[in-house]
């Protein structure tokens, strides 16, 4: 295992950010934590870079243990810390250059293994980091977390606040880099991204939702979801809350989701119900499940255990 | 005048020095209506933005926000639109309650509106116990939906919103598009700043700024059509590609 | 060693590209000096003095040609009676009025005594202090040349010397203590803020994630400085020589050596500050009101410490900017060597080691 997790807690004076989280990375995996903010993932990153301490519970990153061998463990990880934590008043070439000397190496030696990203920011490389836009200052930050061939990277939320483009091309990055085998751990808001993983963990809370591949999450989602549509959307929500076997009614882009209560449901007696209410332009149809409906649906589940 | 668009632009041109950030650009947002304007970090959105608000001056062409100039009435522009930003929004070190009435006081608000005002938003949000509790402690998707109802305490007629939901979670995030909606169905007119595509989904009409240019105007499902794809993103992912 | 190369490299990258920090830098010791050295001084010149002659006869006269003729003194008023004293000191311009009672010469002659009244304006306390001073001397020659034909027949005449700066010269005083305080805020102000900084911008727990041990990022922050504070220690030493003569009187290898030692116990402070603040700003405020204030305000440097409360002359005993002023004072201006100064060298480097140990405990390799 590349990287473990056993019972790991962590609270902040009275706030449990963390509690009992325990999963294993297999080498080479790339493994996305996927929640909101506020979830505990930077936390839980601190904890496996060896920044913080857990309350309880132990974790091994690299077959190094996070408390005993933290020197090691810093000498073998990469790690992208949420905000940009480059030096933005220097160059491109600068930062590479301190970051490759302060691990001991040089920007040649590892040169192949970053070269596919910082091939793209190059023709940058006298420019202040401070002055890159978004997509490359992520980019940037990637070419120095990786520069001394770390054997497992994390990555706290790097496509927050980046715009599209630059999301994807940091995901098509992402696989290359774990084709060379690399270790890799990456947190998002971004439930559309969670298709990108190999497997995911579903965090709120401090608490972990579920575990698994993303299209097992999806193929399990445990009943029917349909796509309801109507003219005025307010109306047609406030509406459906209103249907006797809802379930769940959630906005979903210019849809909604709706799931029933009662395994018998027909589409054409909601549509009936939804016709009485004198709503126009209806539309109902059975739609896959997405990750962001798995998540809301465990999570209220795992509220309901709570209260 | 009762049919006047809620925004008019027309032809909103802002250059800095040689640098053309916005280029022309002209659109409609009827009253009611969730619009989306989208683009990449640097395309232009927010210069576009900080037009609409009256506090940049158009370097040319025209604009009308709830049916005043915003080069000539800049103040009455103020006056009747709300705006909520995901970076800033309300004061962390302050309460909900002193939150609201600090910034119903900005708007001229009378005492007794203000303390029925603020008894409504408590009781609808659900927040009494965390009434007097400062805004720091509360989760993100909290706090910005508070910071939503403090943009509508004045009663604007337009609310602008810089990527309100980023990051907050998911059944929080469809509480908030819900208050959306509603305030939508009364009449009034969202405009929506994201460079996030999955909150481009929920607005009527969405824009896409590249390049201080708007390339794309129509509802996302119309555009999702014209271009063959899926979701938003990869119809800002197509429009990017064939600028580059 | 080629790491800490790396970080020592990557420090001197944000020094020099901060220009506006840059500036004030290099740019206030040199005003700072300059200000202190013909701005701010006691010595008096061209004081405006109104005069109320109510006896205008031929000894007044004199004497008011003699004040006239002194570089001192501007007469620019002449008053007729007390009602106008007020008035004129209301506008603001004259510091002083010179009162001569009716029949001065006669009482002079007849009774052997006159009635002379100097009146200042005291809302300046120094400048009437030195103006009465002044004025008075002035009066008293006067006596002494109408005297000389006279033998008195007892008379004690004190013969003052002052010695290691016998012409007063302020500047004396102030080149050391702004050297202090510029070392001093160099030293440490500028280090905390640029450790925090990293802390601020989220670049420290990059390095903490990295091989990179705790003393090599502090020793790393810290060089750039100690070598900006010794640049800093000289143009203000060659300021003070070239400009204003001050003389070195004593070694300038101790000299040196007790800067440098100045300059490291004022470091240790400075990353003593940045392992207890977080932020930028708190660095900066602990580091004024808690460095700064104390090196001015109790270090000697302007006002004396002989002349404080007992419990403000204790508290003056930790402040590493007294210790020191005491050293450079006793090296500049009289020649004295280690066998005098080894006290205040032992009490500086005893600093050292107890902030550099503080520090230590209180580094932390961890963000909690």
């Amino acid at each position: 295992m590349s990287i473990s997790l056993k019972n790991i807690g962590k609270s902040y004076g009275a706030v449990k950010a963390l509690s009992n989280i325990s999963f294993d990375v297999k080498q080479g995996e790339l493994f996305g934590l996927i929640g909101p903010d506020g979830a505990g993932k930077t936390t839980l990153f601190r904890i496996l870079t060896t920044l913080l301490f857990p309350d309880n519970g132990e974790a091994k990153v690299s077959g190094y243990d996070i408390i005993r061998d933290f020197k090691d463990i810093r000498s073998h990880v990469g790690y992208m810390p949420g905000r940009f934590s480059l030096y933005q008043d220097l160059t491109v070439e600068e930062n590479l250059n301190f970051f490759a000397t302060i691990f001991g190496t040089t920007i040649a030696e590892n040169y192949d293994l970053i070269k596919d990203i910082y091939e793209h920011i190059e023709p940058f490389k006298d420019r202040r980091a401070g002055k890159l836009s978004g997509g490359m200052k992520q980019k940037l930050a990637l070419s120095c977390a990786l520069i001394h061939k770390p054997r497992v990277l994390f990555l706290d939320e790097p496509t927050t606040g980046v715009d599209p483009v630059s999301r994807k091309e940091l995901w098509e990055m992402l696989k290359r880099l774990q084709q060379k085998g690399i270790t890799i751990l990456v947190s998002t808001a971004y439930m559309d991204e969670a298709s990108l993983c190999d497997r995911i963990a579903l965090i709120q809370d401090g608490t972990i939702l579920k575990i698994d591949r993303p299209q097992v999450i999806i193929d399990t989602f445990p009943s029917k979801i349909y796509n309801v549509k109507a003219d005025s959307t307010y109306r047609l929500l406030q509406d459906l809350a209103l249907y006797p076997d809802t379930h769940s009614v959630y906005p979903f882009g210019e849809y909604s989701h709706f799931t029933s209560a009662d395994p018998d449901f027909k589409p054409s007696d909601l549509m009936r119900f939804l016709q009485e209410k004198q709503h126009s332009g209806i539309e109902v149809s059975e739609t896959p499940a997405t990750i962001e409906d798995a998540f809301m649906e465990l999570s209220k589940a795992s509220e309901l255990i709570d209260n | 005048m009762k049919n006047d668009p809620a925004i008019h632009v027309e032809n909103l041109t802002k250059m800095f020095g040689d640098f053309t950030a916005v280029n022309s650009i002209s659109f409609q947002v009827g009253k009611g209506e969730v619009f989306g304007f989208l683009g990449a970090n640097g395309a232009g959105k927010t210069t576009a933005m900080k037009m609409l608000i009256g506090i940049s001056k158009p370097t040319s062409g025209q604009a009308r926000v709830a049916g005043f100039n915003v080069r000539t009435h800049a103040e009455e522009v103020k006056n009747s639109i709300g705006y909520m930003s995901q970076k800033f929004s309300l004061y962390n070190d302050l309460t909900i309650k002193e939150n609201i009435v600090f910034f119903g006081g900005i708007y001229g608000l009378p005492k007794s509106v203000l303390k029925e005002k603020t008894q409504a938003l408590v009781d609808e949000l659900g927040l009494h116990d965390h009434a007097d509790a400062l805004v720091r402690s509360l989760p993100l998707g909290w706090k910005q939906k508070v910071a939503f109802s403090v943009a509508l305490l004045h009663n604007p007629k337009i609310i602008f919103l810089d990527e309100p939901t980023g990051g907050v979670d998911p059944i929080t995030r469809r509480q908030f598009w819900e208050m959306i909606y509603r305030e939508a169905s009364k009449g009034v007119t969202i405009f929506v700043t994201t460079h996030y595509m999955d909150e481009a989904e929920y607005c009527d009409r969405v824009s896409i700024m590249v390049e201080g240019n708007i390339e794309a105007l129509d509802t996302p499902n119309k555009l999702k059509e014209r271009y063959q794809v899926g979701s938003m993103n990869e119809v800002f992912l197509k429009l990017a590609r064939n600028i580059e | 060693m080629k790491r800490f190369r790396g970080f020592v490299i990557k420090e001197f990258y944000h020094i020099f590209r901060d220009k506006r920090t840059l500036v004030i830098l290099f740019g206030m010791p040199i005003v700072q000096i300059l200000l202190f050295g013909y701005a701010v001084t006691n010595e008096i010149n061209n004081v405006d003095l109104a005069i109320l002659d109510k006896s205008k006869d031929a000894e007044t006269q004199k004497i008011i040609h003699d004040i006239a003729a002194s570089k001192y003194f501007k007469i620019s008023d002449i008053l007729e009676d007390e009602g106008q004293i007020e008035a004129i000191f209301k506008k603001g311009k004259v510091k002083a009025v010179l009162v001569f009672a009716p029949n001065f010469d006669k009482d002079l002659i007849t009774n052997g005594s006159a009635g002379v009244q100097i009146v200042t304006d005291a809302t300046e306390p120094n400048v009437a202090n030195s103006v009465s001073n002044y004025l008075s001397s002035i009066l008293q020659k006067y006596q002494t040349d109408i005297n000389k034909a006279i033998t008195i027949p007892y008379q004690i005449v004190p013969e003052t010397k002052m010695y290691y700066n016998p012409e007063l010269k302020s500047v004396f005083m102030f080149v050391p203590g702004i050297m202090t305080v510029i070392l001093m805020l160099v030293s440490a102000i500028m280090t905390s803020i640029s450790i925090t900084r990293e802390k601020e911008m989220g670049t420290m727990e990059i390095l903490l994630v990295s091989p990179l041990k705790p003393h090599q990022v502090i020793l790393g922050k810290v060089f750039p400085y100690v070598f900006l504070a010794i640049i800093n220690a000289i143009v203000i030493l060659a300021l003070g020589f070239f400009v204003f003569k001050m003389p070195v009187q004593g070694s300038y290898f101790l000299l040196a050596l007790e800067s440098i030692l100045f300059i490291f116990s004022a470091l240790s402070l400075g990353i003593l500050i940045s392992t207890i603040s977080e932020t930028q700003q708190t660095a900066m405020m602990t580091s004024l009101m808690g460095l700064m204030l104390p090196t001015i305000l109790l270090s000697g440097f302007i006002f004396p410490i002989s002349s404080m409360p007992v419990a403000l002359q204790v508290i003056s005993n930790i402040i590493p900017a007294k210790w020191f002023i005491i050293l450079i004072k006793g090296i500049l201006l009289k020649g004295v060597g280690i066998v005098v100064l080894w006290k205040e060298t032992v009490v500086l480097l005893f600093m050292i080691l107890l902030f550099i140990g503080v520090s230590i405990k209180k580094y932390k390799i961890r963000l909690e």
